[in-house]
């Protein structure tokens, strides 16, 4: 019969040896916000215009040069700062020497052939691989149709709103809240367990506690609560630090609580049963580190899945941090309930056994 | 009424045998020590009694109950002190002691108990930053949360200081006074006689003696002797006109005559005087619990010079045939 009250007092006691214990304190709730706070510094920052170089060989005509008012209005638009390079330069040398691929040539000519409606080419340099080629190219191309419109006095008929829809919006920071959860919920129980069942097998403390009412599954019990309640305290951080520092956005829904709940089960359990196969500290240290990492980067922690090729998403779907990730990506992120249904489904199944293998395999005593 | 029965105790070690075929029975209030060099057997044996560890065979009752098979039964009204105790590194011993009685689900006064074993001032202090000693003290303590009926101390007072030592001697006498059973092991073994109503010496897995102290020194003691310090014609002297068995020691100037009654003191006492020769201190000895330790367990070291005599002696006799 499972106790409620030896699994309090257990809870109680490591609690209190937890919170003696500064670095217990660091790696459970400051780390994962530092964390937070090092990864929503590096990619959500406000990336500004692109720079892009422009040599404008145009000498005008009529008393105008339409060449330098296509550059300021292009400098004037929200996507790109211009900047000027004198026509004495050689401009692929030039754009080589300042590591830029991006560049606009204005022909010679260009405001005498506007003006007398000649065809005339403006020169974009880019790189096709790149994202931001394409970009410029695309701002280039409006600002050319504008500027051919007005030669005729045409008037623009569709315009842009700009407006966006929930799924379109997800930012970096928004992926990173989620992912950066699933590493708490992993790396705190699991590391902690590896190191508890080798230490207290080492120290005899197991055998100890034989001595008392206390069951095995009693204490499991209580480490995996205390292991839920700093997963959810570590949640309510982070959430908040990406909210309100970095303006993340992010559904808070009940649905979470399935994976606070099976999420620090599952790695508690899962550290136990590393901890428990190991025959000394240094081995299971060891072997907690190779079942660890391949999750963290695999399970669409730092970066999403979609950026892996296809063999690896494959592996990472045998990889138990894959569905609390994706699961709280589904909540938090996509509000895609039903598909985090199915990840608390298996979430769940793996759960149980690895609970009951830890639970079966530890042992109090020695034979 | 056995607390405790032992039947043929096996236990070994991937070919090591720590216990070979022990027995012996061990009665409610009894204190119980069992004594032995490094690596008799001692904790081995406490610890299977404990159902802390699987025997190889052999039958162990402890209250009527298999340790091993009925552990959690057993556990609820045995204490231990293990010998190599831990804890908890970031509890203190107060916090310990109430963490066990609502394990236990008693009501205990902790205060009271920390009081007993001397560990008042310490109460405040977390497991790892305590004294070897004042760990020893916790386990002490905390074997007693559940008013156990049978307490297994394993080495409770190595390591402790002469007055923390008095303490657990007096928590021992204390437990023994309200009827409890007690195991006790001990390398001190004025501990094993101030404290124990039986012992058993074990050496290399096997029971060499069991009794009561006096028992043992009787039976494997010299008994009774007189020494007279003096010299060879005195001893000489004496032998001729009694009936006593007279030795001497030549090295000390020791003459030794064991007595076999306490009137043949008289007897030799009065040759000496007869003889006009110069005598000086006498006294009467017995072997002590230490003499008979020593005589009965043959200690690695002992055994070598042994060895090297026998081997120097065929040597010898080579080279004499040669
Ligand atoms: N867990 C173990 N694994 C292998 N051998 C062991 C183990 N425990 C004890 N032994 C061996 O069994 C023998 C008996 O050990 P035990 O601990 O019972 O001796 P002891 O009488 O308690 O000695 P001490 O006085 O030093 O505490 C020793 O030779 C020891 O090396
Ligand atoms: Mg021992």
């Amino acid at each position: 019969m499972v106790s409620f009250r030896r699994i309090y007092v257990d809870f109680k006691v490591f609690s209190i040896g937890y919170f003696r214990n500064k670095f217990g304190l660091f790696f459970g709730l400051i780390f994962p916000v530092v964390l937070i706070l090092i990864f929503g510094a590096i990619f959500s920052g406000e990336s500004g215009p692109i720079n892009v170089y422009a040599q404008n060989q145009d000498t005008g005509a009529f008393d105008q040069n339409i060449g330098n008012e296509f550059l300021t209005a292009l400098n004037e638009s929200s996507t790109m700062r211009v900047i000027t390079v004198d026509v004495s330069e050689n401009f692929t040398d030039y754009l080589a020497a300042h590591s830029s691929s991006e560049g606009i040539i204005i022909p010679p000519n260009f405001t005498e052939n506007y003006l007398l409606e000649q065809p005339v080419n403006i020169t974009v340099y880019g790189s096709p691989a790149s994202s931001t080629s394409g970009i410029i190219s695309g701002t280039i191309n409006g600002y050319a149709n504008y500027f051919n419109l007005q030669r005729f006095n045409g008037i623009m008929i569709i315009g842009l709103n700009s407006a966006t829809v929930n799924t379109s919006q997800t930012s970096y920071i928004d992926f990173l809240v989620p992912g950066l959860i699933g590493f708490a919920i992993l790396t705190n129980p699991m590391f902690s367990l590896v190191n508890i069942a080798a230490d207290y097998k080492k120290n005899k403390l197991f055998r100890q506690l034989s001595l008392t009412p206390l069951t095995k599954m009693e204490w499991l019990i209580a480490k995996v609560l205390f292991y839920i309640a700093l997963s959810l305290a570590g949640f309510l951080l982070m959430v908040g630090v990406g909210v309100f520092a970095f303006g993340a956005h992010i559904t808070l829904s009940l649905w979470l609580i399935p994976f606070l709940i099976l999420g620090p089960t599952l790695f508690a359990s899962l550290g136990m049963l590393v901890g428990t196969v190991a025959k000394n500290p240094e081995t299971a240290g060891v072997i907690g580190n190779i079942v660890t990492f391949p999750m963290m980067f695999l399970s669409g922690t730092f970066f999403p899945m979609d950026f892996m090729p296809s063999y690896l998403q494959t592996i990472a779907h045998a990889l138990p941090l894959f569905y609390v990730t994706e699961g709280l990506n589904n909540v938090m992120v996509y509000n895609n309930i039903p598909n985090a249904l199915v990840d608390i489904a298996v979430l769940g199944i793996i759960t149980l056994v690895i609970f009951v293998l830890a639970v079966k395999l530890f042992k109090w005593r020695e034979n | 009424m056995f607390s405790i029965e032992v039947t043929d105790l096996k236990k070994s070690y991937s070919g090591l045998k720590a216990v070979d075929g022990i027995s012996f029975k061990i009665k409610q209030g009894e204190v119980f020590g069992l004594l032995g060099p490094n690596g008799a057997g001692k904790t081995t044996t406490i610890e299977i009694m404990e159902g802390l560890r699987e025997r190889d065979s052999g039958d162990v009752k402890i209250l009527g109950l298999d340790p091993w098979k009925d552990g959690y039964e057993v556990h609820k009204r045995i204490g231990v002190i293990p010998q190599d105790f831990t804890f908890f590194e970031k509890t203190t011993p107060k916090e310990a002691i109430k963490y066990y009685a609502s394990l236990f689900n008693v009501k205990v006064d902790a205060d009271a108990i920390l009081k007993e074993v001397l560990l008042d001032e310490m109460e405040k202090h977390v497991f790892e930053s305590l004294s070897g000693g004042q760990k020893q003290k916790t386990g002490l303590a905390l074997s007693l949360v559940n008013s156990p009926e049978i307490l297994f101390l394993d080495e409770p007072t190595t390591g402790l200081d002469p007055n923390a030592r008095r303490a657990i001697w007096e928590v021992i006498r204390g437990l023994k006074a309200k009827g409890k059973t007690i195991i006790l092991t001990t390398h001190y073994l004025d501990e094993a006689q101030q404290l124990s109503d039986r012992v058993a010496i074990m050496d290399h897995g096997h029971i060499v003696a069991m009794g009561t102290i006096e028992e043992i020194i009787e039976q494997n003691g010299s008994g009774e002797r007189l020494e007279i310090h003096g010299d060879k014609q005195l001893a000489d002297y004496i032998q001729a006109n009694t009936e006593l068995q007279v030795t001497y020691d030549d090295m000390k100037g020791i003459i030794t005559i064991p007595l076999k009654k306490k009137i043949d003191m008289l007897a030799a006492l009065a040759a000496a005087e007869q003889s006009g020769m110069k005598w000086g201190e006498i006294q009467t000895r017995q072997d002590s619990l230490d003499d008979v330790f020593i005589k009965l367990v043959n200690d690695p070291f002992g055994e070598q010079i042994e060895e090297e005599a026998i081997e120097q002696q065929q040597n010898g006799n080579k080279k004499g045939r040669q």
